[in-house]
């Protein structure tokens, strides 16, 4: 399998405080791979540093054989590497239907297709996958309606929407009812496999985790810790201190 | 698709009430000829806080200096009317154009550096903008400096002048209103809905958010130049600070007007409007010089009280009104 | 007139104001310094030589270098002022989250208190400084309870758009009650001639420098030792964290914004004496501390300090190239490019201003 994402010694620091040292790991397409590690283990920071919410310090970080360390937010969106956030972000004023509408993807769009109307195949498939997410009875409510389980299924959806080709989730399953939880890592398995969309997913719920991906990747105070299959790692002598703080 | 939020369909009494306010405006000048001038102010101002609220209600950017775009407007129209001589009615066209032109361009070159703040960063320094256009334009001798300039007068009878102009001016607020009326209506509009809400979102999801920002701007831009030049020639004189760039009147004026009708929404700034101009035209000679402090309580009080302004409350009040409905299909459970 | 000539006459004119004596050359300078401002009267210039009059203001300059030391005392002493006002507007922003755009209005309340001392109640202006902080302390807990408790919760503009409205305000008040004309007071202290009478200081601006010093290090001091100053800096690093230990905010935030009002009533009691006071005058004091603060960075007392003696300099070289008149016109530009700048350097680091 072809490498979508490869991120190569990255490092990043604010003022002195390192929050990612030397980090490597790669995705393959297709996959779902897992990242762990316990609070303050750099995690975000590394998704941010993907989707180029900041400058890195040093290292590379290729997605699609394209260095993109250099890119701007909005411009890797456009390459198909997009993110959710951990605390979820709709466009809270605009109602359910809207927030899909807009969220297609703007890799080719220009201004006068953005003057257009919205094509009537653009809004099937927002139904179609408000529908997959379980929301299309609330499609016409604002977003700041529902409530943050909800708005989390939303965000999934936008991403959806997007048809990116990559994705990577900031603890999906965090704030949700655990009765809903199995749903959506069902929805996260149907959006991979049939979709094709490759994941990288952040989660604490080691349930979830051991059960949805293939390969993880373990951080710790910064560093890359293990990697391995659910398995492995969870015999991982290292892994078990890291969580229980004897790191 | 329809967005609900923005457009009612126009059937049975809505469109008899559209018809008789059509016909209404249209034989203003002629039942009304004494107070023309102000129904031509009125429709003004609904250029004012339509083009406001373009920016601030639909996109987020609250900006206390759109009045920029009035003044360059104003002065680009008079000066081309004193320089050249075409004729009185092509030089004033030329002269709109010119200031679209201008006002555009400024717009788009300062939207590059001012639409990359956010928040109150924006709001203040648009402020900053607006008064600075004042300032330099009341010392630079071209356009007659502190001292103001003449707008070349309507060569014909005076009362079809008033008439001439009130026409114009309703012919913009129409414009106005179904240019915008229509942009809201598609996905450009939803992309500044977007940045609104959560701009960090929108480029997360690979919007290209400034090239929208400074289209929304640049198009508030092209309105209000087009106002500033009839307004400028409606006045007849134009005075750096008091009317062209004049930002403790029309620049606050515009924001109170939006908001008091209800921010981002298609109608509020029309109603909040009217509103505010026929408070402003029946009550404000009474105030004997004490206007401008009626100004500062009126904001206060407005934004103290009543900040979601007539459609917002209307909103909130009946959001099924503005399509915010749930359906409850037998079988489906949502999360 | 040749370029050179224009800088030949400015200097003779600096001249002879040199040999004035000192009381009525010190009320020339102001003059010269409220009507003209710069090197050159604009009236004696034909219309579009503004670029002309600013390359022989600054011939003038390189000439006599002597001018630009006078204009960096003036812009210092100035800048200390400044420097007061923008602390007051970064202590309320900080704890409060609010933009004060009244904060000018606030400098022109106290600067008309000691304008009624010296004219009307007929006792030393500096009796305005005190009685200016007090008035400006009445007036801030009156805004804070009628306005700005209600919008302190909102979102930033709501807020923003309320001070501005109280703002105007209280501008127009003053324009109703003093009329819309500059005031100057005249505290009949001399000035000092230094470098052999080429560079003059006047007392006042020493002595409004000095108090300004005082008055800060001891708002510092109380911020850092007294109880409340305690409750203030805590509700600022975590409101609703104060709230849970028993800290009443809303008190805290009324005591913080009038607290601001008295130092910018005290630093206005200043302004009128060393300076100038109009109804209008206010807005400019408003841009200028947030011009400041936004140099500085938000919680960088270090930093306000010496952005607001930069901004006096500043200002007072570019009031000497272009010409007083452009006084505003400069304020507001420089806030707008400031703005601008800063933005441009974030965006370097992918981070927006917000």
């Amino acid at each position: 399998m072809s490498r979508i994402l490869e991120v190569e010694g990255v490092s990043k620091s604010f003022g002195g405080v390192v929050a990612n040292r030397d980090i490597s790991l790669n995705v393959a397409a297709g996959e779902i791979v897992g990242l762990i590690g316990p609070n303050g283990s750099g995690k975000t920071t590394l998704f941010n540093s993907i989707v180029g919410y900041h400058p890195i310090d040093s290292g590379s970080i290729r997605f699609e054989s394209r260095e993109i360390s250099r890119l701007r937010v909005p411009q890797i969106a456009r390459l198909g590497l997009l993110r959710t956030f951990q605390q979820t972000r709709v466009y809270k004023g605009m109602s359910c239907l809207e927030n899909m509408l807009i969220s297609t993807s703007h890799s080719g769009a220009t201004l006068r297709g953005m003057l257009a109307g919205v094509p009537r195949e653009i809004e099937e498939r927002a139904e179609e996958i408000l529908e997959f997410v379980g929301l299309y009875p609330k499609r016409r409510l604002a977003a700041s309606d529902l409530s943050f389980g909800q708005q989390k299924l939303l965000e999934f959806g936008m991403a959806l929407m997007n048809e990116p080709k990559m994705l990577l989730l900031d603890e999906p399953t965090a704030g949700i009812n655990p009765t809903l939880i199995n749903g959506l890592i069902d929805r996260l398995r149907r959006a991979n496999a049939q979709l094709g969309i490759t994941l990288l997913v952040i989660e604490h719920n080691m349930r979830v985790i051991m059960n949805l991906a293939q390969r993880l990747y373990c951080l710790a105070h910064g560093e890359l810790l293990a990697e391995g299959t659910p398995g492995e790692l969870q015999r991982d002598r290292r892994v078990l201190d890291a969580y229980l703080g004897a790191h | 698709m329809r967005r609900e939020a923005l457009t009612f369909a126009l059937r049975g009494p809505r469109l008899a009430a559209a018809l008789i306010l059509a016909a209404l405006s249209l034989a203003a000048p002629f039942l009304f000829p004494a107070i023309t001038v102000q129904l031509a102010l009125l429709w003004i101002m609904v250029v004012f806080a339509m083009t406001w609220d373009t920016t601030g209600g639909q996109m987020g950017y609250n900006s206390f200096g759109n009045v920029l775009f009035v003044g360059l407007g104003m002065y680009a129209c008079a000066v081309v009317q004193r320089d050249f001589g075409l004729g009185y009615f092509w030089t004033l066209a030329a002269g709109l154009a010119v200031g679209a032109l201008i006002a555009v361009t400024v717009g788009a070159v300062l939207g590059a550096g001012m639409l990359g703040l956010r928040g109150h960063y924006f709001a203040i320094g648009t402020l900053g903008l607006g008064i600075a256009a004042g300032e330099i334009a009341s010392s630079w001798e071209y356009v007659g400096a502190g001292g103001g300039l003449t707008v070349p007068i309507y060569p014909g009878d005076i009362a079809f002048r008033t008439g001439f102009f009130y026409y114009q001016c309703l012919m913009l607020a129409l414009a106005t209103f179904l240019a915008l009326r229509w942009l809201y209506g598609t996905r450009f509009g939803l992309a500044l809905n977007a940045i609104r809400d959560d701009e960090d979102k929108a480029e997360a999801m690979g919007l290209h958010t400034t090239r929208y920002k400074t289209v929304a701007w640049c198009t508030a831009a092209f309105f209000l130049s087009i106002a500033g030049g009839i307004l400028g020639n409606i006045i007849g004189f134009i005075d750096p600070r008091d009317t062209a760039f004049a930002s403790s009147s029309y620049g606050i004026w515009m924001v109170l007007m939006a908001i008091l009708g209800g921010k981002g929404t298609l109608w509020g700034p029309v109603v909040g409007a009217v509103i505010f101009h026929l408070t402003q035209e029946l009550f404000w000679t009474y105030l004997l010089g004490w206007q401008r402090v009626a100004l500062g309580l009126l904001i206060v009080l407005i934004v103290v009280f009543f900040p979601q302004g007539i459609f917002g409350w209307v909103r909130a009040r009946w959001p099924e009104r503005f399509g915010a409905t749930v359906e409850k299909p037998a079988g489906t459970k949502s999360a | 007139m040749q370029d050179g000539q224009h800088a030949a006459v400015a200097l003779r004119k600096w001249a002879s104001l040199r040999d004035l004596p000192d009381p009525a050359m010190d009320r020339a300078l102001s003059a010269r310094r409220l009507s003209e401002g710069g090197g050159l009267p604009a009236h004696k210039l034909d219309g579009n030589c503004a670029a002309a009059r600013a390359m022989a203001n600054l011939d003038v300059l390189i000439a006599a270098p002597v001018f630009a030391i006078q204009l960096l005392v003036d812009g210092i002493l100035i800048g200390a002022v400044f420097a007061l006002v923008a602390y007051g507007m970064a202590l309320v922003w900080g704890v409060m989250n609010v933009i004060n755009i009244a904060q000018g209005e606030f400098v022109m309340l106290g600067g008309y208190t000691g304008v009624v001392c010296a004219r009307y109640l007929g006792i030393s202006p500096f009796f305005g400084i005190p009685l200016g902080a007090a008035v400006g302390f009445l007036a801030g807990l009156l805004v804070y309870q009628l306005v700005i408790r209600r919008v302190v919760e909102h979102d930033l503009f709501t807020s923003l758009l309320a001070a501005f409205g109280v703002s105007i305000l209280l501008a127009q008040l003053l324009n109703q009650a003093f009329g819309p004309d500059e005031v100057v007071i005249d505290t009949g202290l001399g000035s000092l001639n230094l470098f052999g009478n080429m560079v003059s200081v006047s007392v006042i601006k020493l002595v409004s420098c000095g108090l300004t010093v005082a008055i800060g290090g001891a708002l510092m001091l109380f911020l850092k030792r007294s109880r409340l100053g305690q409750a203030i800096r805590a509700t600022a690093q975590n409101a609703r964290a104060a709230r849970v230990m028993g800290i009443d905010t809303d008190r805290i935030y009324a005591m913080t914004f009038a607290i601001n009002a008295a130092i910018c009533g005290a630093a206005g009691a200043l302004v009128a004496m060393i300076w100038v006071v109009s109804p209008y005058a206010g807005l400019p004091y408003t841009v200028r501390s947030f011009t400041i603060v936004i140099m500085a960075g938000l919680g960088n007392l270090g930093g306000v300090i010496l952005s607001a003696f930069g901004l006096g300099v500043i200002e007072q070289f570019a009031s000497f190239i272009f010409g007083a008149e452009t006084e505003f016109a400069f304020v507001f530009s420089f806030l707008v490019l400031v703005l601008i700048a800063r933005s441009l350097i974030l965006q370097r680091q992918r981070k927006v201003l917000r």
